[in-house]
């Protein structure tokens, strides 16, 4: 099984939006690489045939009626906000 | 009037209040001074109220569980100030029968963890040696109930978190059926894994809490109606067909001497008590559970966590761009267990790679499914130790995390094929609680609470910690 | 040109109007203030969970019929992950590779045939919030910062995917314009391309005629109007020709036209291309449409606009039947025909003078309309337009405008004629002198002197004779 490389590490990093200093890529390389030796497992299996389940309940047509509830008053909506212009959440520039 | 915290169960406590032996604000504040008293040591609690409506008794409650007005962390700096405007359905229906929040308690950060060495808060510890880890990642919940602090608390089980603190604190803990409980309100990590359920020193008082939260919610597509909850009341085990699972029993990977043994007299207990007890196999299920856990759970959990972005609530770092301030957010804002869940879900799900991990693992779970169905065609409850290990010094395992992945062995499977599972303590070993876990096919509960009640009564486990006696 | 063979797919998103949105009941409405219409479920905080909403999967299947697909047994959400700040779960629930709807076509009647066009796949997803970039130009580079309203996030989306069929620009300008009508008569949308109710990308990619290779395809985003789409389709193809026949390549890359309708965000780098990772949403459970529901769908759908302008054209030019039906005007056509009007005359009198009264077609009694387009050339001009102005008010009659005969009698109107000539002397000496461009001038005056009741044939007639 073929060790995460480096810049594996800094690729899913990045798609994952998290700024790593170097020390964290360097551990991060050697725990990952153990975790996916680890997890690799799965693969022994021979599965072909064996549907996936990606949910435990086998249920289906869970909906609502489009029916409107109220909405939340503005002071709850940014209740939490790092930051506001007026009745808008900021950001810096996207 | 005193309330005993520490041996009262929620049942009795309740029984203080309906035979008005003690006020609902006195219940309160007598458990508010045990938290005063013991949660120096424990740190079972993120947050303590110090009053909150109701007319009921108190209920603690994980901090991965969103309670309006009350801050809610995940044990997580990133969500550090966050206070939600909205509660919980389950909180909705523990408010609707009258009980109070008596504080927010410890979890591994987003409840990714088998020890709570993982919040960003520091660690909680346990109650029957503070040395020791209280598992995890409901080890504050598991603390708080064991150590006196609250009469009965709601954690989360998504790998084993209810489950595993339980055996490792010696109380009772019901991770329920995939499905009944709901997750609205709830910090989600892995959504098709995760399970609210009751923590408590008695069967009896998780069967009520149980009652209190499951069922449909409009608001979670996810659940489902659930048959109505039995109270146990019976002493025997008569017509119960038990399983045991050699590879989770006698065979299972890194199991301790004292907990195999603790485990097979609780066996031998209940066929005394009228149950049948055959030896089987889940072979695959044990043998792969944990890596196909570690790949779905993390996948689901890299979507879950980014929505942690700075925007609209939680830590905000700055940043020249969008783009910068998330980076450097995600960075400051989360521990090294988020950032290596995050980044083993992201990889498993990345173009090139979903088929070999992701892909696979799905197919995994349909087998470890299948596997215990075709066992539960022959048994009523499957049994196995909880935890292979007494709860383990802190700091142990904190820097291997594979050694921290295979904790969760013997409570992994039964979660991926969304079954119930019970801890109920059944005997010390080195001093510290063995827990036996009952596993029951979907909707099965009531079976789990009356073999867990029958086997409550004739083991006599003393829930409190022999050093707070 | 002939060597060269366009091939062009189509991209559309359609807001359905639903009354709430698509995973939380917020109210779904256009212009509220902002962050007004929010929850904790389209504010993305922690804990909140998507509950589907039942009608908008039943527009879909609708929809979906409509264009002739199949309607998937199983259908599930999936999680588009991507971070922005207009995308506050960092995941779009979108579709994947099980969608509701998918392998429909669209027949696209033009004056020279009926291309049919594959629709590969119709699924329902989220649409993402607003973004405003703040900055002295608005646009996007050179913002100071980001202002996000999530009143829109969250609102039902369908899109839909055309196959590569479509091989010049009237076709896809033709087909886009047939599918707006299709979703406005089904009453699912408004599909107004102003409010960004309706968006579209368009593929672009030319090859050798003749071959069936697919080369390099640009794509064209967020164009806001049909004949903008016509153009820039033209000219792409036109540019793409120029490259191969210069001996160059064409490179695949993105045009944006109007960034505040933004589906993904702008890519970094080419190093990070998009990775969505997609997977099934683990926070929703299948779609199995039942049966009975597709069933009653079927035939609830009526005639739909392509066979309209098929049939019409038997009877109308395919202009007319074209601009008839995919202006919403060919039921109310019928029913004037029905009630006794020239077909080609209520035509004319729809497509070009009631369009611009914007009056509701609904609200038009169409037999006093009829009454109307018959009596056009017998009452004054002025007459007929004012009545075609309140034709869609309540209890409107045609009568009293029919009662206003035309004065196309010459007794009468020749004092009036001579009149005019002796005032305008000099004018008549031009005319008399080979400048017959004043005739008009000389009927004008004629027609406003008599309050627009002389009938302009007969004035022509009497004005060219006296003249003469
Ligand atoms: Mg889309
Ligand atoms: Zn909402």
């Amino acid at each position: 099984m073929a060790r995460i490389t480096r810049d594996e590490v800094l690729h899913v990093a990045r798609l994952a939006r998290l700024e790593l200093s170097d020390d964290e890529v360097s551990k991060f390389q050697e725990q990952l690489s153990d975790i996916l030796e680890a997890v690799s497992k799965v693969a022994e299996l021979d599965l072909a045939d064996v549907p996936p389940t990606a949910h435990p309940l086998a249920i289906e047509n869970a909906w609502a009626d489009d029916v409107p509830r109220p909405c939340l008053p503005l002071d709850e909506v940014f209740a939490n906000a790092p930051d506001r212009d007026g009745d808008y959440f900021r950001t810096p520039p996207a | 009037m005193t309330v005993d915290t520490l041996r009262l169960t929620a049942e009795e406590t309740n029984g203080l209040l309906t035979r008005k032996e003690a006020s609902s604000d006195e219940i309160y504040r007598a458990y508010l001074e045990a938290i005063d008293a013991r949660d120096e040591e424990l740190h079972a609690f993120l947050h303590v109220c110090d009053d909150d409506p109701g007319e009921g008794i108190p209920i603690a409650v994980k901090d991965v569980i969103g309670t309006r007005g009350i801050p809610t962390t995940a044990g997580s700096k990133i969500l550090e100030s966050y206070v939600p405007v909205y509660d919980a359905t389950v909180i909705e229906r523990c408010r609707a029968r009258g009980l109070r929040v008596i504080g927010k308690t410890n979890t591994d950060e987003f409840a990714m963890g088998s020890s709570t060495e993982n919040s960003s808060f520091g660690p909680s510890r346990n109650p029957w040696d503070p040395s020791r880890v209280p598992g995890g990642s409901g080890g504050g919940s598991a603390a708080a109930v064991s150590g006196g602090l609250a009469p009965w608390a709601l954690g989360s089980d998504t790998g084993g978190s209810i489950k595993q603190p339980a055996a490792l604190c010696g109380h009772v803990g019901l991770r329920p059926t995939y499905g009944t409980v709901s997750r609205f309100g709830v910090v989600a990590f892995a959504s098709s894994l995760d399970q609210v359920g009751p923590v408590a020193k008695s069967v009896r008082d998780c069967a009520f809490l149980y009652s209190v939260i499951a069922g449909r919610d409009e608001n979670d597509s996810t659940t489902v109606d659930v048959p109505a909850v039995e109270l146990p009341r019976n002493h025997d085990l008569k017509g119960l067909r038990i399983g045991v699972p050699t590879e989770m029993n006698d065979d299972a990977p890194g199991i301790e001497p004292g907990v195999r043994d603790a485990v097979r007299k609780a066996i031998e207990l209940a066929e005394s008590l009228g149950a049948s007890v055959d030896e089987c196999s889940l072979p695959l299920s044990v043998e792969y559970g944990v890596a196909c856990y570690y790949l779905v759970a993390p996948a689901e959990a890299s979507a879950n966590l980014a929505r942690y972005d700075g925007v609209r609530f939680g830590l905000r770092e700055d940043g020249a761009d969008f783009r910068e301030m998330v980076m450097k957010t995600r960075d400051v804002g989360f521990g090294d267990e988020p950032k290596r869940r995050i980044m083993i879900g992201t990889y498993a799900l990345s173009s090139g790679y979903y088929d070999a991990y992701y892909g696979t693992a799905q197919r995994v779970r349909t087998a470890i499914k299948r596997e215990h169905d075709a066992l539960f065609e022959r048994f009523d409850v499957l049994v196995s130790p909880t935890s292979p290990t007494v709860a383990f010094p802190l700091g142990a395992k904190i820097d291997d995390p594979v050694a921290m992945y295979m904790n969760d062995v013997l409570t992994i499977p039964s979660c991926m094929a969304g079954l119930p599972g019970l801890n109920v303590p059944c005997g010390l070993s080195e001093g510290l609680p063995v827990g036996l876990q009952l596993i029951g096919p979907q909707f099965g509960e009531n079976t789990l609470f009356r073999a867990g009640h029958a086997l409550e009564r004739a083991l006599g486990f003393d829930v409190v910690p022999e050093r707070l006696r | 040109m002939s060597t060269w063979e366009p091939v062009i797919g189509l991209e559309i998103h359609v807001q359905l109007k639903t009354e709430t949105k698509m995973f939380c009941r917020c109210r779904n409405g256009f212009g509220g203030e902002p962050n007004t219409q929010t929850c904790p479920v389209c504010l993305g905080f922690p804990g909140a969970l998507p509950v589907p909403n039942r009608r908008a999967i039943e527009e879909t299947i609708k929809l979906g019929l409509a264009l002739d697909c199949e309607i998937a047994e199983r259908a599930v959400f999936h999680r588009k992950n991507y971070f922005y700040p207009d995308l506050p779960k960092a995941y779009q629930i979108s579709q994947y590779d099980e969608p509701l709807c998918s392998h429909g076509k669209l027949a696209v009647p033009t004056p020279d045939g009926e291309p049919v066009i594959g629709i590969t796949r119709a699924h329902l997803e989220e649409d993402a919030a607003k973004n405003i970039h703040v900055a002295a130009s608005g646009r996007i580079r050179g913002a100071t910062a980001t202002l996000v309203d999530f009143n829109r996030g969250g609102t039902p989306l369908v899109e839909i995917v055309t196959e590569p069929d479509i091989h010049d620009s009237e076709t896809a300008k033709r087909f886009l314009q047939l599918l707006r009508q299709t979703v406005v008569e089904l009453g699912l949308s408004d599909a107004e391309l102003e409010k960004g109710s309706m968006r579209f990308d368009v593929n672009v990619s030319v090859r050798p005629a003749g071959s069936d290779e697919l080369r390099t395809r640009t794509e064209l985003k967020n164009m806001n109007s049909f004949n903008f789409a016509a153009k820039g389709i033209e000219r792409e193809i036109a540019r793409q020709i120029r490259v191969y026949e210069e001996g160059g390549t064409v490179e695949q890359e993105t045009l944006h036209f109007d960034p505040a309708h933004e589906e993904s965000p702008p890519m970094r780098s080419k190093e990070e291309a998009q990775d969505y990772r997609y997977f099934p949403e683990p926070d929703l459970v299948p779609v199995h449409p039942p049966e009975d529901l597709v069933d009653r769908f079927r035939t609830e759908i009526g005639e739909l606009p392509g066979a309209r302008i098929r049939r019409i054209a038997d009877t109308l030019s395919f202009y007319d039947a074209d601009v008839l039906v995919t202006g919403g005007l060919d039921r109310l056509w019928s029913a004037v025909v029905d009630a006794g009007a020239d077909p080609k005359e209520a035509a004319n009198v729809l497509a070009n003078q009631f369009v611009a009264t914007g009056t509701d077609v609904s609200a038009v009694d169409a037999g006093e309309l009829a009454k109307l387009v018959q009596a056009r050339a017998e009452i004054p001009r002025a007459a007929f337009d004012e009545a075609l102005a309140k034709v869609g008010e309540a209890g409107f009659s045609a009568d009293p405008y029919l009662a206003q005969k035309v004065v196309a009698d010459a007794s009468e109107l020749d004092p009036v004629i001579d009149r005019i000539i002796e005032a305008n002397a000099g004018q008549a000496a031009q005319y008399r002198g080979g400048k017959h461009g004043l005739l008009g001038f000389f009927v004008g005056q004629v027609m406003k002197e008599t309050g627009g009741k002389a009938d302009p044939r007969v004035v022509n007639e009497r004005v060219r004779a006296k003249l003469g």
